[in-house]
């Protein structure tokens, strides 16, 4: 359902704010969600002041360096710091991105920091993803064939392949889902831009057998047609993978194979 | 800890406007307002079925100030809804997805949607001789 307003237990107030560094010459002030599950409070913005000079190019960079060096009790989720584990996505200055592919030069004026939009807060920039996870394995997620296994890999052609190009390189972040206006008033029954991409990345696998499948699971009206194409998913991959155009092209196969 | 207090994170306050949420809620919004703005036409036929007296009564209502305001924000919410339709369909299509493309397409129903409404009162007023 759509209900525009936060809810009263997470209504965000105004936090601590730290002083700035002594002897700081170019300073950056960072707006960060903050939310502790042992005390009985609402969520809060703290405000830290880092100095660039002394600190890495993304915004990952600074929130390590707030951890260590000013409140190690933020928390936040992060691991590879190249892009390719999905770990840290938050919203950043307004937009989904991942902590550390986005650079602070590209942010002008305070760099606001939330979790990522409309998702249960495990604590200050952790969501709790158990419910998109469970939507994830509702796809069934992994090759499915009927024919007798052959003696070396099931084959396929360049082609076929390439069909998977934009698909395969998603890192399951879910960016794209928190993004959707969609997904924030239907999440619990619509499956959403992420889940939606990895379905039809199985959907186009040309040594998948259970098509036919797949699209009945998706034939539903929320499961699937709660795409109304806004395509803020597109608009804020951080991988410049477009969700939105796998959607469509799940929805032209279920009219196709009316025919 | 129960995880059942845990608060929802911002979602409507913090995201930064998109050119692709806000002309989507636009087409929306422009289709609740078409849907309103054809009980005014039922009023309007309705009122030239009952007779001259109604008629007139009805025409005023119309051609007064606000009258003119609201049949311009229902010329623009027609013809804008109009456009993202056809967008709409392409879409529907498989075309037209590459966000520099749905960004260009986007601002071009936006354009489009208030040139053909100023068209269509400037052609409607020299019509009338500016009346």
């Amino acid at each position: 359902m759509v209900e525009l307003a936060l809810p009263a237990n997470s209504k965000v107030g105004t936090g601590k704010s730290w002083p700035k560094p002594a002897g700081a010459a170019k300073t950056k002030t960072f707006k960060v969600y903050r939310w502790n599950p042992d005390d009985e409070e609402n969520p809060k913005v703290d405000s830290f002041e880092v100095d660039l000079d002394d600190c890495g190019p993304m915004v990952l960079d600074a929130l390590i360096k707030i951890k260590n060096e000013i409140d190690p009790t933020l928390t936040f989720r992060r691991s590879c710091r190249e892009g390719v584990c999905g770990s840290c996505a938050m919203n950043i200055d307004g937009t989904n991105t991942l902590a550390c592919t986005k650079y602070l030069s590209e942010i002008g004026g305070d760099v606001k920091v939330y979790p990522l939009p409309h998702m249960p807060v495990v604590k200050d920039l952790v969501p709790d993803l158990t419910q998109i996870y469970a939507q994830y394995a509702s796809i069934e997620p992994w090759l499915k064939t009927e024919t007798p296994a052959p003696e070396r890999e099931r084959a396929q052609s360049p082609e076929e392949r390439a069909r998977l190009d934009g698909l395969w390189e998603c890192i399951l972040c879910f960016s794209c889902s928190t993004s959707c206006p969609s997904y924030w008033w239907n999440g619990d029954r619509y499956l959403g831009p992420a889940i939606l991409l990895q379905a039809y990345r199985w959907i186009v696998d040309s040594r998948d057998e259970a098509t036919g499948e797949r699209l009945d699971q998706l034939e539903d009206p929320f499961r699937l047609y709660r795409c109304h194409t806004i395509m803020n998913c597109t608009k804020t991959c951080p991988k410049s993978l477009n969700p939105a155009k796998a959607i469509a092209e799940i929805k032209k196969l279920m009219v196709e194979r009316k025919g | 800890m129960s995880s059942s207090n845990r608060p929802l994170s911002p979602h409507m306050q913090v995201y930064r406007p998109q050119i692709t949420s806000m002309l989507s809620i636009l087409h929306r919004i422009t289709g609740v307002a078409l849907a309103v703005g054809t009980l005014l036409l039922v009023y309007w036929l309705a009122a030239a079925a009952s007779g001259p007296a109604a008629f007139a009564d009805a025409q005023a209502l119309i051609g007064s100030i606000i009258g003119r305001l609201l049949l311009f924000g229902w010329t623009f919410a027609l013809f804008y809804h109009l456009c993202n339709g056809i967008r709409h369909l392409f879409w529907d299509a498989g075309y037209g997805f590459e966000i520099e493309t749905v960004s260009r397409t986007g601002w071009l129903v936006l354009a489009a949607g208030l040139a053909l409404t100023v068209i269509s009162w400037v052609l409607g007023y020299t019509m009338m001789g500016g009346a």
